[in-house]
């Protein structure tokens, strides 16, 4: 970094124009935040203003809280991620164990035969995803979305897992073995520990899509002790479209636990990406 | 795919007793993808070839591909869908990969203050949920509120405004760029890993020979990013042709207006599912389904024979 930096002037239009995206980007997410505190009235006639003591009303919470099962959506929303990332990361990261510390034959094909699902949607099975979930009766359980995204999830998850644990050196694991360790104790005792970060970014990946997903609760578990956060709120909404502070309490109570999480964990997501997990 | 694994552990056996180890820590993750995705996935290719005649399964070849390209009931909305959606990855690509570039080209500009605030604002509408991101365009083009006509009239183009999301005509070019506002963040971020990537020493080698700023973007830094904006059209491309929630929740099952933004992914849902009136078709589904798979497949073929082999490949 020794080169001389730009102009000031540069530097103030690079400035300007990151600005006027950023601006683009958090706007629609910050209007709704502070319109869900305003009354109706102030919604309309001031929609760009601050809430106001005057203006200050929590109707929409209210009516959120009364009308949706949105703590029982909520909990659904975390079973289905947490037991799904816990899967995805346990069976990826033994997965790819297997194929980057034994040779065997078929090794590479079983690779790339993993790799496979990185590119192709599992959406596009829906139908028989549907008749399998009819046939065994997991039709409206959380265990089908479980199922599914633990699926959906494996391959990126093998992928991004065996290229870090390639670097894990392999005098640490031979050294194990003269200790006598088993095969098992190796990888749950060495191998796991020194891979947390690479675990963590999967997990990040692994957990938005899963989160924000809409197409599998809809069709696998639409019944009313099923539905997740953005089906619940997708169809709250869709009741209650010109309730406007109902609507938007629950896209603000819709986009909080995003926020939180966003904050804890955008270092580890960035650097994720950036540090060339996907590529 | 079991018995490969099988003959593998028993290879193994001349040096070692049988490895099993190895099936152990291959098994769970083997055995949930192809049961739970590439058997479903077979399956469909396979329903798509039947349909159902009197209440049995009859075998009817590409008799599904026949109805759904020329049948009077099914061609029309069958076109439709695919063009909206060629229509709507070309947005993306137009609209969200440049900016993206671009984004990603001013973040990395060398000693940018509060880059990291940018990246972390720039990228949050990503992570939020097609309900949400829908949810919100939806109020803020509505012309019940009136949000977007006073933003226009701060620039002074307040007659432009009309309600785009209800208009046959620009419903799809609004619904893309709702699309476009959330993703831009991916191509960002991958551009600006591969931006970070690019070696001092070649920038300070292109400074030296004069080569600065536009002429440095498009002479030095452009070529090298060349391989990551090919991944990011095929994961443009992947996702646009399965996209399916951010139309729903801003259209509805129906996508309309008379459906102008109806895409493959809702036309799969309305069929397979059901909507309304109409029944679900399970073969028919399997058969929009097979479509989709084929496009996807000859995209992502396209991008790994066509075109990653022949990006030159810079080792630094």
């Amino acid at each position: 970094m020794a080169r001389p930096t730009a102009s000031p002037f540069r530097m103030g239009l690079v400035h300007l124009a990151l600005v006027i995206y950023t601006l683009i980007a958090l706007f629609p997410v910050f209007l709704t935040v502070i319109n869900s505190f305003k009354d109706r009235s102030a919604i309309f006639r001031d929609p760009l203003g601050l809430p106001m003591p005057k203006s200050f009303s929590l109707v929409g919470y209210e009516t959120v809280l009364k009308q949706g099962d949105f703590a029982l959506y909520f909990q659904n929303s975390f079973i289905v991620t947490a037991v799904s990332i816990f899967f995805v990361l346990l069976f990826g990261a033994m997965a790819a164990f297997a194929l980057s510390e034994y040779r065997f034959r078929g090794n590479t094909l079983m690779g790339l035969y993993l790799a496979l699902g990185i590119m192709i949607p599992i959406r596009l099975g829906t139908v028989a995803i549907l008749q399998g979930m009819v046939a065994t009766g997991l039709v409206n359980t959380l265990t089908a979305l479980i199922l599914v995204y633990t699926a959906q999830g494996l391959p990126l998850a093998v992928f991004i897992l065996n290229e870090f644990m390639r670097t894990v050196s392999d005098d640490l694991k031979n050294a194990g073995r003269i200790d006598g360790l088993s095969e098992y104790s190796i990888f749950f005792r060495l191998v796991l520990p020194l891979v947390r970060p690479a675990m963590a970014t999967v997990a990040v990946f692994t957990m938005i899509p899963i989160w924000n997903d809409l197409w599998f609760p809809l069709i696998l578990a639409p019944s009313d002790a099923t539905k997740t956060i953005t089906l619940g709120s997708q169809v709250f909404i869709g009741q209650f479209v010109t309730n406007w502070n109902a609507v938007l309490a629950a896209l603000t109570l819709a986009i909080v636990p995003v926020l939180v999480l966003y904050m804890l964990f955008s270092r580890q997501l960035i650097r994720g990406i950036t540090a060339g997990a996907v590529k | 795919m079991s018995t490969i694994e099988q003959s593998s552990a028993i290879a193994g056996g001349d040096r070692r007793p049988r490895r099993w180890h190895i099936l152990v820590f291959l098994a769970p993750a083997l055995l949930i993808y192809t049961a739970v995705m590439i058997l479903p996935l077979i399956e469909t290719l396979r329903l798509s070839l039947f349909n159902v005649r009197d209440g049995q399964s009859v075998f009817v070849g590409l008799g599904n591909f026949g109805v759904l390209f020329g049948d009077t009931r099914w061609a029309a909305s069958f076109w439709n869908a695919l063009k909206n959606n060629f229509v709507f990855f070309a947005i993306h690509m137009l609209v969200q990969n440049p900016i993206g570039v671009a984004l990603a080209a001013l973040l990395s500009v060398p000693k940018l203050r509060f880059a990291a605030f940018y990246r972390t604002a720039l990228f949050l509408p990503t992570l939020l949920s097609f309900v949400i991101v829908g949810f919100i365009w939806k109020l803020i083009l509505s012309p019940i509120w009136g949000v977007s006509p006073f933003l226009l009239d701060l620039v002074g183009l307040k007659s432009l405004f009309s309600p785009w999301l209800g208009k046959p005509g620009s419903a799809l070019i609004a619904v893309s760029l709702i699309s476009v506002w959330q993703y831009v963040g991916i191509p960002m971020m991958l551009i600006y890993a591969a931006m970070l990537n690019i070696p001092d020493e070649v920038l300070e080698a292109a400074e030296c020979d004069g080569i600065t700023g536009w002429s440095q973007f498009w002479k030095i830094k452009l070529p090298l990013i060349l391989p990551s904006i090919g991944i990011i059209s095929i994961l443009t491309f992947v996702g646009n042709f399965n996209a399916f929630d951010l139309v729903y929740t801003v259209q509805g099952a129906l996508a309309g207006p008379d459906g102008s933004t109806d895409i493959l992914g809702t036309l799969l849902y309305r069929v397979f599912f059901g909507f309304q009136l109409q029944i679900g078709d399970k073969s028919m589904g399997a058969t929009i389904a097979t479509v989709m798979f084929l496009i996807i497949l000859s995209g992502v073929c396209l991008y790994l024979f066509a075109i990653q082999r022949r990006m030159r490949r810079y080792q630094f």
